[in-house]
């Protein structure tokens, strides 16, 4: 999307909503679904649009979880660690994507291709561990199992192939 | 979710093979029938005794009548599509295979209370199944079930989807309505409530998407088909989310009243092969946990909670005889540190110090006194918060603690968890 574009695209939103307030939360995630992630100059120029002062942007921004102020990997793997998952194994998946990946949580591979995270409940407990790769749900996760996402993901392949769908959805 | 896994569903025509949108015929006089007044609508839900299916298990025409006569300003309709709580997924397989089901829902509701604007509030990872809601809205706009003049009648309902981003308190409805608002998710004092000011400080009315989901088969059935279904004070089905050490995870709808030993046994095939059952939570990560001698307790609101627990989100997590409870004490407990939005201390700060508590005691590193604060800042906790999110954090530890207490000391006095590390997995 342009810059120009996604300016534009702002102001639709901004006027979709009664009062004006409720668009910077879409607006945020429209910077960062463009940017990878929200820099300074993203949160200046969706303040600019929202006439509202940068500080009380960033003051949105820190409270939600899903707002990132650092980019991560090309491929966001997140893992569910709340109890449904931590139960069925999430804490070893976790472990494993570190190890084989080579960073910490919430860090990006030096290539910049892959992250690992740990979320709270995602809402799929029946495919416990539960994970997303760029949001989209995978589940019954296992060492194996992540390491042929990695690899299909590394061979090209799209999230959704990559991922081979929910699995038993 | 019946016909839930019919091909096509999630698709207007689809939908419409089902018995998709005949409510909203009847209801509005599109079929040549005499059309039903909002009050007809609402007499209609009243009959059926549907209670709010998001934890709180509140009457649902109650909350709709709270809302003031019309001023002629605008009165808004949330769905609360914010499904986090631990354990909970029945909102997620609505959304992402009949999302038409909530959209005529939510017109039939809005059609009862005078409104003309609604917006489903997802939370921000459900941006995959959102994508499927915003196509349902689309295609409902196009064959004429929303926006001006629906389906010739002259009333009017606009929709449309509102992303979150990442935050469980958002579930809590007032903190819904300050992030709808574009601000942090803090929960709001009431009163007011938000029937009197809620978005945008207008009247407001926010469901869950079960509740909202259960309209269409009351007004195609009648309230009083619904109310025969479950028990005397709560009618109708639930979806009951099982998941956690059992057979077959899964949503499964069955009536209020059922006893949980048919949902774990029956419905979802009972334990592991070679496992026993140790403790389920029959409501979600907030409610307290149930021991097998509770598991013939009917899973209504009453009854769950007479015996010590809470419906809730009825969001069943089972634990089997592999698993440890301090150990899942402590994932639990770190959920709620996580989570909790700071407004107030006691929350904020003693989330934070039970899991690090916990932690200790996992880890090998606890002390007699830490038993005493497992105790006691439950305690301090509970009843003392701004929300509900301060109750939530204590319900299942305050029954852990009861009712198994020797596994805790026996972390302090062996320097970690008894259970052989293989186990623990």
């Amino acid at each position: 999307m342009t810059r120009e574009a996604r300016l534009e695209r702002a102001q639709e939103i901004v006027a979709s909503f009664p009062q004006r307030s409720s668009a910077v939360i879409p607006l945020l995630h429209l910077w960062q679904d463009s940017e990878g992630y929200l820099s300074d100059d993203s949160i200046a120029e969706v303040a600019d649009v929202m006439g509202m002062p940068a500080a009380e942007v960033q003051e949105v921004v820190s409270f939600y979880s899903m707002f990132r102020r650092k980019p991560l990997g090309r491929y966001r793997i997140e893992v569910c660690k709340s109890i449904s998952c931590a139960l069925c194994g999430a804490g070893t998946v976790l472990e494993h994507l570190q190890q084989r990946l080579g960073v910490g949580l919430n860090e990006a591979t030096p290539d910049g291709m892959f992250s690992v995270n740990a979320v709270e409940c995602l809402a799929r407990c029946d495919l416990a561990p539960v994970g997303q790769v760029n949001l989209e749900y995978t589940g019954r996760l296992t060492p194996e199992a992540v390491d042929a996402i990695i690899d299909r993901l590394r061979a090209g392949q799209s999230v959704s192939a990559a991922i081979g769908g929910e699995t038993g959805a | 979710m019946q016909d839930i896994d019919a091909p096509g569903l999630a698709g207007r025509a689809g939908y419409e093979r089902h018995e998709g949108y005949a409510a909203l015929r009847r209801v509005l006089g599109g079929d040549g029938g005499a059309r039903m007044s909002p009050a007809e609508v609402m007499q209609e839900v009243a009959a059926s005794n549907l209670r709010g299916r998001g934890g709180a298990g509140f009457p649902t025409a109650r909350k709709w009548q709270f809302l003031p006569p019309p001023d002629g300003g605008p009165r808004y309709l949330v769905c609360n599509a914010d499904e986090s709580e631990p354990g909970t997924f029945k909102d997620h397989e609505l959304l992402r295979k009949n999302p038409h089901l909530l959209v005529e829902g939510m017109t039939l509701a809005a059609y009862a209370m005078g409104v003309e604007r609604g917006f489903i509030y997802l939370r921000g990872e459900f941006a995959q199944p959102g994508r499927g809601v915003d196509a349902a809205i689309r295609e409902a706009y196009e064959a004429g079930y929303l926006g001006r003049n629906i389906l010739g009648s002259g009333f009017r309902f606009d929709l449309s989807t509102y992303l979150g981003a990442g935050a469980y308190i958002c579930g809590e409805e007032t903190a819904l309505l300050d992030s709808l608002e574009g601000r942090r998710g803090f929960p709001r004092l009431r009163p007011p409530f938000p029937a009197v000011a809620g978005l945008y400080a207008r009247p407001t009315v926010v469901n869950n998407v079960e509740t909202l989901c259960s309209v269409p088969v009351i007004l195609r059935r009648g309230g009083a088909w619904f109310a025969a279904i479950g028990t005397e004070k709560s009618g109708g089905t639930k979806i009951y989310s099982i998941s956690g050490h059992i057979a077959r995870p899964g949503n499964y709808e069955y009536p209020l009243g059922t006893p949980l030993r048919t949902l774990l046994y029956d419905a979802a095939g009972g334990p592991l092969p070679g496992r026993t059952l140790k403790a389920v939570i029959p409501g979600g990560g907030s409610a307290g946990l149930f021991t097998p001698d509770l598991f013939d307790t009917p899973m209504d609101f009453e009854p769950v909670a007479k015996a010590g627990s809470m419906l809730g989100s009825a969001g069943v997590i089972v634990m089997d005889d592999h698993d440890c409870i301090v150990r899942a004490s402590l994932f639990l407990q770190a959920f709620y540190a996580d989570e909790s939005c700071g407004k107030c201390t006691p929350c904020r700060e003693g989330t934070k110090w039970l899991e690090m508590t916990l932690h200790r005691l996992e880890h090998g590193h606890g002390r007699p006194a830490d038993l005493d604060l497992l105790r006691s800042v439950p305690k301090n906790i509970l009843g003392n918060t701004f929300c509900g999110l301060g109750d939530a954090a204590v319900g299942f530890l305050m029954t852990a603690t009861k009712h198994f207490w020797p596994e805790f000391e026996a972390h302090v006095a062996g320097g970690g968890c008894p259970l052989p590390e293989e186990v623990r997995r």
